[in-house]
């Protein structure tokens, strides 16, 4: 379970801000990530937390601040780079469209094509498929829109779309939100696998025993600025607590 | 992520004899819809609403708002709005007018009915609204103007424009090559016609059994074989009766004496010809094939219905939605700028009101088609089929003597009856929130 943290971080985030007209979202913010390892990303409503990830994802552009993949600086304007640095995310609304099938929301940007250059669909199922019988394989609905899916198998349908294009850097916006126990065990349980095989998570969540469960290391954040970031053996639950309710790091006030 | 309760590992639900032959129940209903129409007119009329000559009138007539409502559907389906279609169609209209009768004899000084005239005022039309639809999407893409705004704005600007082009006046008459766009001016002849139906049905043979293939590949449930027959057996039947029909409408024996003269022949004694496929029912087959192969079987149409279903999803997909739009209202420009060739060719001039009303028609079309203006839903053939219902319901109850105001007041309330119908319907199947 120990997460080696001697090397080149897998991602760095360096000195980050984003505002929206006067609102400070994210204000120097520096977070990193190393291979292997989850990282807890907690916070108030508000917070900036989902901001801060979507820079990573190439949803909004930082305002200043820079990245590092693996060491590197990397330019991430738009979805399509961070996907190119296998950044996959998980968006807090799960992002799917609910008008095309199982199939289609997976491949969404990155299609399956035959020869001729058109949409390869019956490849593009059976891949799914594929996918779907290692990560939920009790799912079946492959032929309607997703919008008659409930919570859960929509879910699966945006892990699988991570897990299918083999992030290294995995994002999760509160994937466990809108999900009963039985799927939340589920994803907690594929969180360790992803884990095991070396990926880099980011997980925000607003359960904090969820959170000391299964993360490496807390960061915490805000109104928009970075609280603290530690490693979960060192906290109890009620220093988190009081980390994201009153902002201040009890560890670095004590020593 | 768990799964409906009855659905264990390893069996494949139970499926309706209607999901298993995958027939659309909506478009079923319009073509009873559209059946039904048809027979109260033929038994108003005594059986002239079904004649061929009848027939083949309707499908000339539909071509042009057809053509506009295939690339209506993309605009809808993208939750975007063209209010501006008709008046595109006048300025395309308006600039062919003027390259041919104009521009190209007195500027270029080529004589009147040179073959470089029509070519060059068809693609002069073309560009022309590709141009102005892009511009409209760039607006509504790139600037965030609402597509309503721009298009109610392109609505006047486009028709007024187009009156100066023109100079306000009526150009007649067209160069002869470009007339053969129109309709009844251009057919292909019986010959000709069988070939090409021939020609379809072996396309269409060919799709279907290639998709088939494909799912049984993967192993995908695949229809019955007799299922997959019959329905490939109907289409066949009404792609050779409906050239069956368009070659029995026989040219008028006047105008064949006159086509045998120009080149400098005698008609012999008894001669009769058959009209067969209009070249403007040609186009309108030909862009509903290659609009259905885009909407189902390209990117850019997943991309267009990924949109039209989330536009954030599609955005955070890597999907660039504002190019998108441009591309969009750029396809719906120079389909414009088609229907602007066929309604010319077919009036045999071009007037200023050429093309007034009728982007109340091609919405219409859209979405008696079954296009959901909430934006993601909506078919090609459904487009098309929404073209003919309109149509025919104005043709017939033209031949039937309603009054043109009645007329008007029978299609709006159709148009709303239709929606509203469809709403009901989609709540029963449960296919809306
Ligand atoms: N697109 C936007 N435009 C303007 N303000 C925004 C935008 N996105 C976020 N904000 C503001 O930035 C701040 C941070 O929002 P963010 O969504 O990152 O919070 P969060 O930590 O994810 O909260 P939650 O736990 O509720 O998901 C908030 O004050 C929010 O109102
Ligand atoms: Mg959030």
């Amino acid at each position: 379970m120990t997460v080696n943290r001697s090397g080149t971080p897998l991602l760095e985030m360096r000195d980050i801000s984003i505002a929206f007209g006067g609102v400070r979202a994210v204000d120097h913010v520096t977070v990193d990530l190393y291979p292997g390892e989850v990282v807890g990303l907690l916070g108030h409503n508000g917070a900036g937390k989902s901001t801060l990830i979507k820079i990573l994802s190439g949803a909004y552009k930082a305002d200043s601040g820079d990245i590092f993949v693996e060491g590197r600086k990397v330019e991430i304007n738009n979805p399509r780079d961070a996907r190119s640095h296998n950044i996959e995310t998980i968006y807090q609304t799960l992002a799917l469209a609910d008008n095309l099938d199982a199939a289609s929301n997976l491949f969404l940007g990155r299609e399956l094509t035959t020869p001729f250059g058109l949409v390869d669909d019956a490849r593009m199922e059976a891949e799914t498929r594929r996918i779907m019988g290692r990560l939920n394989p009790n799912f079946r609905k492959f032929a309607e829109p997703v919008k008659a899916l409930s919570g859960g198998q929509r879910q699966s349908v945006a892990i699988a779309r991570a897990v299918y294009f083999n992030a290294r850097i995995l994002i999760m916006d509160e994937p466990t939100a809108a999900l009963g126990v039985h799927e939340t065990a589920m994803v907690a349980e594929l969180i360790r696998e992803l884990k095991a095989q070396g990926l880099g998570i980011f997980l925000i969540s607003h359960d904090i025993h969820d959170v000391m469960g299964l993360c490496d290391r807390v960061t915490v954040m805000k109104n928009g600025k970075l609280v603290g970031s530690e490693r979960v053996e060192d906290v109890t639950e009620d220093d988190i607590l009081s980390m994201i309710i009153l902002g201040k790091n009890p560890r670095r006030e004590a020593a | 992520m768990s799964d409906v309760a009855g659905t264990g590992a390893g069996t494949t639900p139970k499926r309706s004899l209607m999901a298993q032959l995958e027939i659309d129940t909506r478009l079923l209903g319009m073509l009873g819809a559209f059946a039904l129409l048809c027979l109260v007119f033929t038994v108003v009329t005594g059986g002239t609403f079904l004649s061929a000559r009848n027939i083949f009138n309707i499908t000339i007539q539909t071509v042009s708002v057809a053509l506009m409502a295939t690339g209506m559907v993309f605009v809808i389906v993208t939750r975007h709005i063209d209010l501006s279609v008709g008046s595109v169609l006048a300025m395309c209209s308006a600039v062919m007018a003027v390259v041919q009768t104009q521009w190209l004899p007195q500027g270029l000084g080529l004589p009147l009915g040179h073959w470089l005239i029509a070519p060059a005022a068809i693609l002069a039309g073309l560009a022309v609204g590709t141009a102005i639809g892009a511009f409209h999407g760039y607006l509504a893409g790139y600037q965030g103007i609402p597509s309503f705004i721009v298009t109610l704005g392109g609505l006047l600007i486009w028709r007024n424009v187009s009156w100066y082009t023109t100079g306000g006046q009526t150009v007649a008459p067209l160069d002869r090559t470009l007339l053969m766009f129109g309709g009844s001016e251009g057919t292909l002849g019986p010959t000709w016609s069988w070939v090409i139906a021939i020609l379809a049905c072996v396309v269409a043979v060919a799709a279907i059994w290639s998709a088939r293939a494909g799912k049984a590949r993967h192993g995908f449930p695949v229809k019955p074989v007799w299922a997959e027959a019959a329905m490939t057996a109907i289409l066949l039947a009404a792609v050779l009766g409906f050239t069956a029909i368009l070659n029995s409408y026989l040219i008028p024996s006047a105008k064949l004496e006159r086509m045998f003269e120009a080149r400098g022949e005698t008609m012999p004694e008894g001669f009769t010809l058959g009209h067969g496929l209009p070249i403007s029912v040609l186009i309108l087959i030909v862009v509903a094939v290659a609009m259905t192969v885009i909407a189902r079987k390209t990117r850019l149409g997943r991309y267009i219905f990924a949109t039209g279903g989330n536009p954030d999803a599609a955005e955070l997909s890597g999907i660039n939605t504002r190019w998108l739009t441009v591309k969009v209202f750029a396809l719906m420009g120079f389909l414009c700028g088609l229907s602007a060739l066929v309604a010319q060719a077919r009036l045999q001039s071009h007037a200023n009101d050429i093309g007034t009303l009728d982007e109340l028609r091609v919405i219409a079309a859209a979405v008696i088609g079954g296009t959901a203006l909430a934006g993601g839903i909506g078919t090609i053939y459904g487009a098309i089929l929404g073209a003919l219902i309109m149509q025919s319901l104005q043709s017939g109850m033209g031949m039937v003597g309603v009054d043109t105001p009645f007329q008007n007041i029978v299609v709006g309330a159709v148009l709303v009856i239709a929606v509203w119908i469809d709403i009901i319907y989609r709540k029963r199947s449960g296919a809306m929130k």
